[in-house]
């Protein structure tokens, strides 16, 4: 198969474990992105030597995880790309904070390194939270909520024609490579000379096609306006995981579960 | 009624495409819209549906196709578009079909009973949840005409609807084209389905009409279809 052709199947396959079945599933969108939101803000929140604090917020990812079906491993594999971009976000806070923080069995650990691993954690936990709330929600349950929080028009309508054209683009670019490697066999990769003119057709394609698509809608009633999946009603039970959720970010943050731990242990 | 009236149109400078294009379609007819490749029918469907603006008069019901009467001209034409994957757009089948139904304003009852209604008449039920790239091409088409019908368009515009389908589907789609009471227009190089589901044919040729006729009459005729890079269809050319 070819490389696009497995790109866009992965794009195809959040939709589809957006599509499943399962307790988070059923969930108001509004709800779950609400939720998302509280997380990754919680997350950030934390300072930047406060590791043990944000340990345990590892909890809300995984016990998502668990109730929704969504295999961590999927997890991982589709964010291979961004994961490691994330993390070499501190990558050198080590070299430019070398005061030592605490001890750690005797081997001094400077605060460098410690606000490192915080700073990767926050970027891993944010992702996953992220993903979670796309493999869980179809895309246009998400645009419909975000409509129900006003977020202009415009910007959703954005969002979701961009999250369509990536397939479109995705899609061109498998045909035409498929097509040179026909009539290029044994060649590695596309030869650079020819890459000015394969670049300037896929565009012209992907425009020719999203222009198309475009006229596709516009014939078929499109009015700037989406009518997106069916509304489904903000009830009892929504409110009750966001409260949940709340109470659990505000708990999480502001009381010091590792410290309570450890301080039962040491005592 | 669809009217052209003197129309020419090219998409670029000294190239033209459209060439004085009068002819008449009444409520009720089935045409067809034949021609050689590059001869202009996909040209025609686009400037009729206002996607591309010429010079001369296109009428539906009486209504000039102008920029500001477009949502009301559209709303009465549905188009089967050349290329079914410029035309479906959403993940799924279903959800394309229901796409312009509840752009019009329909509720989602009625769009369902619509769509399921639809997908029975093409025998394509199995193919509504289906995810639109993990289709193959004759199935597309088939979705693609679907998500048309469900719209309940008064005219129908159709560019090579016959393409890609397998003989059974080609056949339900001629008697899909053939029950339906709106006003057809058909493009096709399928001269035999022409000839099975339009009663009038317009026959182009670098952007003019050659001939207007009746279907019978004009595809019988082989030096005219000869003329214009065609052939008698498979069913006519077997007894001549
Ligand atoms: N976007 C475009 N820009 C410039 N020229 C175009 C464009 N689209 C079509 N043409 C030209 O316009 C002419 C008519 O094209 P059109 O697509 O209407 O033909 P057609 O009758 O539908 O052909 P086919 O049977 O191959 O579908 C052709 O000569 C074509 O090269
Ligand atoms: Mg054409």
């Amino acid at each position: 198969m070819n490389k696009m052709d497995k790109a866009l199947r992965e794009l195809a396959e959040m939709d589809e474990l957006a599509a499943q079945d399962s307790p988070i599933h059923r969930l108001s969108p509004t709800a779950k992105l609400l939720a998302t939101i509280a997380y990754i803000i919680t997350v950030v929140s934390f300072r930047k030597y406060d590791l043990t604090g944000l340990v345990p917020l590892v909890l809300w990812p995984v016990l998502l995880f668990q109730l929704s079906g969504i295999p961590v491993s999927t997890c991982f594999y589709k964010l291979r790309i961004v994961l490691p971009l994330v993390m070499a976000v501190g990558l050198f806070n080590p070299l430019f904070d070398r005061a030592p923080l605490l001890q750690l069995g005797g081997v001094a650990v400077s605060g460098g390194l410690v606000s490192m691993l915080t700073l990767m954690l926050k970027g891993v936990f944010c992702l996953m939270a992220s993903f979670l709330l796309m493999a869980t929600t179809p895309i246009d349950c998400l645009c419909a909520s975000l409509r129900k929080l006003r977020v202009p028009k415009l910007l959703v309508t954005l969002l979701l024609l961009t999250y369509r054209y990536v397939g479109v683009m995705t899609r061109e670019l498998a045909v035409m490579t498929d097509a040179y490697h026909l009539r290029a066999p044994g060649q590695k990769g596309i030869q650079f000379s020819a890459w000015g003119s394969f670049l300037g057709q896929l565009l012209l394609r992907s425009m020719d096609r999203a222009q198309e698509l475009y006229s596709s809608m516009l014939l078929r009633g499109y009015h700037e306006h989406f009518h997106y999946a069916p509304d489904k009603p903000f009830r009892e039970k929504d409110a009750a995981y966001l409260l949940l959720c709340l109470g659990c970010f505000a708990l999480l943050r502001y009381v010091h579960i590792a410290q309570l731990l450890g301080g039962l242990f040491v005592r | 009624m669809i009217e052209f009236q003197h129309v020419n149109f090219s998409y670029e400078k000294d190239r033209p495409v459209i060439r004085d294009l009068s002819f008449r379609i009444a409520d009720g007819e089935a045409v067809g819209l034949i021609g050689a490749n590059g001869a202009g029918k996909s040209t025609i469907m686009k400037l009729l549906l206002g996607l591309l603006q010429g010079e001369g008069k296109i009428l539906v019901d009486d209504v000039e196709v102008t920029k500001a009467n477009l949502a009301q001209i559209r709303r009465k034409l549905g188009f089967v578009l050349q290329n079914s994957d410029n035309q479906m757009f959403m993940p799924t089948v279903y959800e394309d079909m229901i796409f312009a139904p509840l752009n019009y304003g329909l509720s989602r009852e009625e769009t369902e009973r619509r769509v399921d209604a639809v997908l029975e008449r093409l025998g394509i039920s199995e193919l509504k949840q289906r995810h639109n790239h993990k289709i193959s091409g004759g199935e597309k088409r088939m979705a693609a005409i679907a998500t048309i019908l469900a719209m309940e368009p008064d005219a129908v515009l159709m560019d090579e609807p016959s393409s890609a389908l397998d003989p059974c589907n080609r056949r339900l789609v001629i008697n899909t084209i053939r029950d339906m009471k709106q006003t057809r227009l058909i493009a096709s190089h399928d001269l035999d389905m022409i000839l099975d589901t339009c009663t009038r044919v317009l026959l182009v040729n670098g952007g003019r009409l050659v001939a207007d006729a009746p279907a019978e009459e004009l595809l019988r005729d082989r030096a005219l279809l000869e003329a214009n890079r065609l052939e008698l269809p498979f069913c006519l050319a077997g007894r001549g």
